[in-house]
């Protein structure tokens, strides 16, 4: 069992308060990405899983236990950092073995262990180089060597592929999803990389301000995301944030420039939502992938409008129009848009979310 | 919460603490607790013995109205003056010629350099051999056949002190070069072909726009020449002896012979607290500053 | 090549022979006062005294040095400089040693160990390489009496040690803070404690900082006078003061190659340090302009 609760857990450093009553709890084998930008609280909330913060209040349990306030040594918890951490004047072999030393393993059981990770993650004819030898890809798989020797309950991933170019970052993602799968470990990752969390997580908790925004399986946050501001964070180009007027039958009415105003309905809303949103400003949440050309006898609300600017990125072309006054951007086939033309667009009524205009939470 | 700690990790809390306070003590007894008790020396009547009583600002009126002690200020002036423009001066053009992708580049380096590895007692010896009139630089340049030219500084009252300057200078001209050519490096080489493509040539590129970076540079370089300059002793010594007379007194020899030749500690005590205070308004703000960057950076 | 370019060329070329030129004239004159040094100390005294400076001896002899290594009097003993010499490596090398080994730890304890203060307790120490020393012999001399300490090589060990805790530790300081602290987490992570991560891990890494310091440590106390020359007299003076006594003798006619010859015994040690490791010479004297 490896499970791990964070119960009301607030930090603060004097009277600067940087995580405010967060509650995070997840299962054996469960992968937990804390996601947000810079700022949000969630290295501080990683370090404090870790030993490496003091707890200002509330509790973190690792498999049942109480952690608070015992050393990182004692939480049974292995960490990869952002900068790897390798120890600069120890080969490879003595890097993984350190900790076990510390713990004063056998070596016999020490050369074991070394074999089976540097195995595992291919890095056997690199054990007797030292870090300053290595590739930015290579240093990442010793560090994360020296993690898996510990069997830890718990391993920590401190934004662990920031350091990596792009397309590493792509080989060594694989790599750790595969590792996971492997070894069924419960994971903690830290990142301001959404595609990372989508990719590899089983839990997205995504954080802004020390507050949790939203938690749950990664193909949730991005179809129904709590508010405006997760709606935002995940996926790229973003969701489109639309003001538009919602009659009482649910149609969503958004102004175009020099045009008629689209009417779309059929949007997904409990009664009760209805009745309170009725006559009201709302915000009407589009991912791009969720517009395309319209196609005559279609039965999709359409509407119609002018490209701005038009973007090929090779599997599709992304299209920038005018959409009640804010800037929208659809993701559509390849040259199926030209800019300053005018263009029918359909729009898959099942996947628009709404927003509170005041509150920019979702409504259901 | 905080009261489930075992004691093992209280302990390990505090040892980093503990590791580190002996320095401490050290550090505030050795400079802060002894500069205290100079202070108080420097308000008693102390002569040979520390005498622990009372009389205010007296030792002060008195080295101030020493005219050796004046003399000691007036030269440490003009030293300061001249140490620090001829220093920076040749410093910064050792350093600008350095940084032209010159060959043996490092031998060079070395060679400015090598006279801040000496004692100034090992320069101070040197140099009042080169100087001496009867054997040294003036006989040499009268044996080349330019027979009237003089060249007796270091005998004469009134020029000796610059007998001082020219030892000091070359002694420590590499530090101000080493500290000039790390700045330089520091600097974009794209700004001077930026600069070379509107057209200016190199001297004024040197001159308008990269010695006006190197501010940084010219800051440390200032307070701790100013720094040596207040402190030196040795190489007043060694080079003159505070001689001729007392023509090269500096407050440093001033200090050293009132508490330890002239049995006049309070005097001496108010001499050093005087220099303190000189090196005091220099340096605090200098590190106050640089500390302060520092954590800008981080 | 058109005239323009021709033009140019030779500008750059004028360019670059003055500044050779000038680099060369001073470096001779950087290199005068060593030269002078060393071909006074080879010749006789009759051949000084006759009026040869700068030029090479007619003859050479190792006279002067045989002098002023075994035989110089230095106040009423005539033992020469080796006494002195060999004074000044007993202070020397435990206070180096020691001053080093105190600065390793309190760098490592004011980056990785932070604790409320610690900058506070920085700048306290900070201000000790700035110290005009003048201000702290009277007090010092009088510890030192107390302690039974007064002319003493440990009196000069530990007065030595305490003054060049604030460099040392200023080294390591901006030294250590440059090791991401990442370093010393996951150490903690492995289960390393504080001396565990200090002699492990940060110790193995700060080896050019703790050269740059041993070498700043022991030129700076090798050629101390103040201190030698406050609280020490005699026999247990360092090498630099006994230098100065020999220097300053007036009687008889002076001895030229005598004196340079024990300014170079005097200048040695720290000449062959400087030689070995310039570069980190280099870097210890830089990094009096606090951050380095």
């Amino acid at each position: 069992m490896s499970t791990l609760e964070i119960d009301r857990v607030r930090k603060a450093y004097g009277n600067l308060e940087v995580l405010k009553e967060v509650s995070i709890s997840i299962g054996t084998g469960d992968f937990l990405v804390l996601l947000g930008p810079s700022g949000c609280g969630k290295s501080t909330l990683l370090n404090m899983i870790a030993g490496l913060e003091t707890v200002t209040g509330g509790e973190i349990r690792i498999a049942g236990r109480t952690v608070n306030d015992l050393s990182p040594k004692d939480r049974d918890i292995a960490m990869v950092f952002q900068s790897y951490a390798l120890y600069p004047t120890m080969t490879v072999r003595q890097n993984i073995e350190f900790g076990m030393k510390i713990r004063k393993v056998a070596q016999a059981d020490r050369d074991k262990a070394v074999k089976t990770a540097s195995d595992l993650l291919q890095i056997t004819h690199l054990l007797d180089r030292k870090p300053s030898q290595l590739s930015g890809g290579q240093r990442q798989r010793v560090a994360m060597g020296r993690a898996i020797v510990r069997e830890p309950k718990l391993f920590l991933f401190d934004e662990p592929l920031s350091n990596l170019d792009a397309k590493l970052r792509v080989d060594m993602r694989t790599e750790i999803k595969r590792l996971h799968a492997r070894l069924g470990t419960t994971i903690v990752y830290v990142t301001h990389d959404q595609i990372e969390a989508m990719t590899l997580a089983t839990r997205v908790a995504v954080m802004k301000d020390g507050v949790v925004q939203q938690l749950d399986e990664p193909q949730a946050v991005y179809d129904r995301p709590a508010n405006v501001y997760v709606a935002r964070f995940v996926g790229s180009p973003a969701m489109n944030i639309v003001p538009a007027l919602l009659e009482a039958d649910g149609t969503a009415v958004i102004e175009i420039a020099r045009r008629p105003a689209a009417r779309i309905g059929g949007i997904a809303l409990s009664a009760d939502a209805l009745r309170r949103y009725a006559g009201k400003k709302v915000l009407v949440g589009i991912r791009p992938e969720n517009f395309s050309i319209a196609s005559t006898g279609s039965t999709a609300p359409s509407l119609t409008i002018d490209f701005d600017v038009v973007e090929p990125t090779g599997p599709d072309t992304l299209a920038v129009f005018q959409l009640g006054g804010v800037e929208v951007t659809a993701r559509l086939p390849p040259r199926q848009a030209h800019a300053g033309r005018e263009a029918g667009l359909a729009v898959d009524t099942s996947k628009i979310v709404l927003f509170d205009s005041e509150t920019e939470t979702r409504i259901d | 919460m905080r009261s489930t700690l075992s004691l093992k990790d209280r302990f390990s809390r505090w040892l980093p603490r503990l590791v580190l306070s002996p320095s401490l003590v050290a550090i505030i007894v050795g400079v802060y607790l002894f500069i205290a008790w100079t202070g108080w020396i420097s308000l008693s009547s102390s002569k040979m013995v520390p005498k622990y009583d009372f009389v205010g600002l007296e030792q002060y009126i008195r080295l101030w109205s020493t005219p050796r002690w004046e003399t000691a200020v007036a030269n440490l002036f003009v030293f300061t003056v001249l140490f620090l423009a001829i220093t920076i001066a040749i410093g910064l053009l050792i350093a600008i010629l350095l940084d032209q992708q010159i060959r043996a580049e490092g031998f060079l380096r070395a060679v400015y350099l090598y006279p801040m590895a000496l004692s100034f007692i090992v320069t101070g010896t040197a140099w009042k051999w080169i100087l001496n009139p009867d054997l040294g630089v003036e006989k040499v340049v009268n044996d080349l056949g330019w027979t009237g030219f003089v060249f007796d500084w270091i005998t004469r009252p009134e020029y000796a002190i610059y007998c001082v300057v020219i030892a000091a200078v070359w002694q420590s001209t590499g530090f101000a070069m080493a500290i000039f050519l790390a700045g330089l490096r520091g600097i974009d080489t794209s700004i001077i072909k930026a600069a070379q493509i509107e057209g200016a040539s190199l001297p004024r590129i040197y001159l308008n726009i990269i010695v006006p970076m190197l501010r940084p540079a010219f800051l440390s370089v200032i307070v701790l020449l100013s720094y040596i300059s207040i402190k030196s002793f040795d190489l007043v010594l060694a080079l003159t002896g505070g001689g001729p007379g007392n023509s090269t007194e500096m407050p440093s020899t001033f200090m050293f012979s009132a508490t330890f030749r002239r049995n006049q500690m309070g005097v001496g005590a108010a001499s050093a607290m005087m220099m303190l205070m000189t090196v005091a308004a220099i340096i605090i703000p200098y590190l106050y500053s640089e500390l302060k960057e520092a954590r800008n950076e981080h | 090549m058109s005239t323009e370019a021709r033009s140019a060329r030779r500008a750059h070329q004028f360019g670059r022979l003055f500044i050779y030129g000038s680099l060369i004239a001073l470096a001779i004159f950087y290199l005068m006062p060593l030269w002078v040094m060393i071909v006074t100390s080879l010749k006789s005294l009759d051949e000084i005294y006759s009026g040869s400076f700068i030029g090479l001896p007619q003859a050479i002899t190792f006279e002067a040095w045989e002098k002023a290594w075994g035989q110089a009097c230095i106040g009423t003993a005539c033992d020469g400089l080796r006494p002195y010499f060999v004074n000044s490596l007993l202070m020397v090398i435990p206070a180096v040693a020691l001053s080093t080994a105190i600065g390793a730890i309190n760098g490592y304890i004011l980056t990785k160990w932070r604790f409320p203060g610690a900058n506070f307790v920085f700048g306290l120490m900070l201000f000790g390489c700035f110290l005009p020393f003048q201000a702290v012999i009277l007090p010092m001399a009088q510890l030192l009496g107390s302690l039974r300490l007064s002319g003493t090589i440990p009196g000069l060990v530990l007065v030595h040690t305490v003054y060049g805790i604030s460099f040392t530790t200023l080294f390591f300081r901006n030294y250590f803070i440059t090791i991401p602290d990442e370093l010393t987490r996951a150490a903690q992570i492995d289960g390393a404690g504080f001396f565990r991560i200090f002699f492990s891990v940060m110790l193995p890494a700060a080896l050019p900082i703790i050269v740059v310091s041993c070498i700043w440590q022991f030129t700076q106390i090798w050629n101390d006078f103040l201190f030698g020359v406050s609280f020490t007299a005699g026999q247990s003076s360092p090498i630099t003061v006994a230098l100065n006594n020999i220097v300053n003798v007036t009687m008889g006619r002076k001895q030229y190659n005598v004196d340079m010859a024990a300014a170079m015994i005097a200048a040695i040690p720290t000449l062959v340090v400087y030689i070995v490791a310039g570069r980190y010479f280099v870097r210890g004297l830089t990094a009096g302009a606090v951050k380095g």
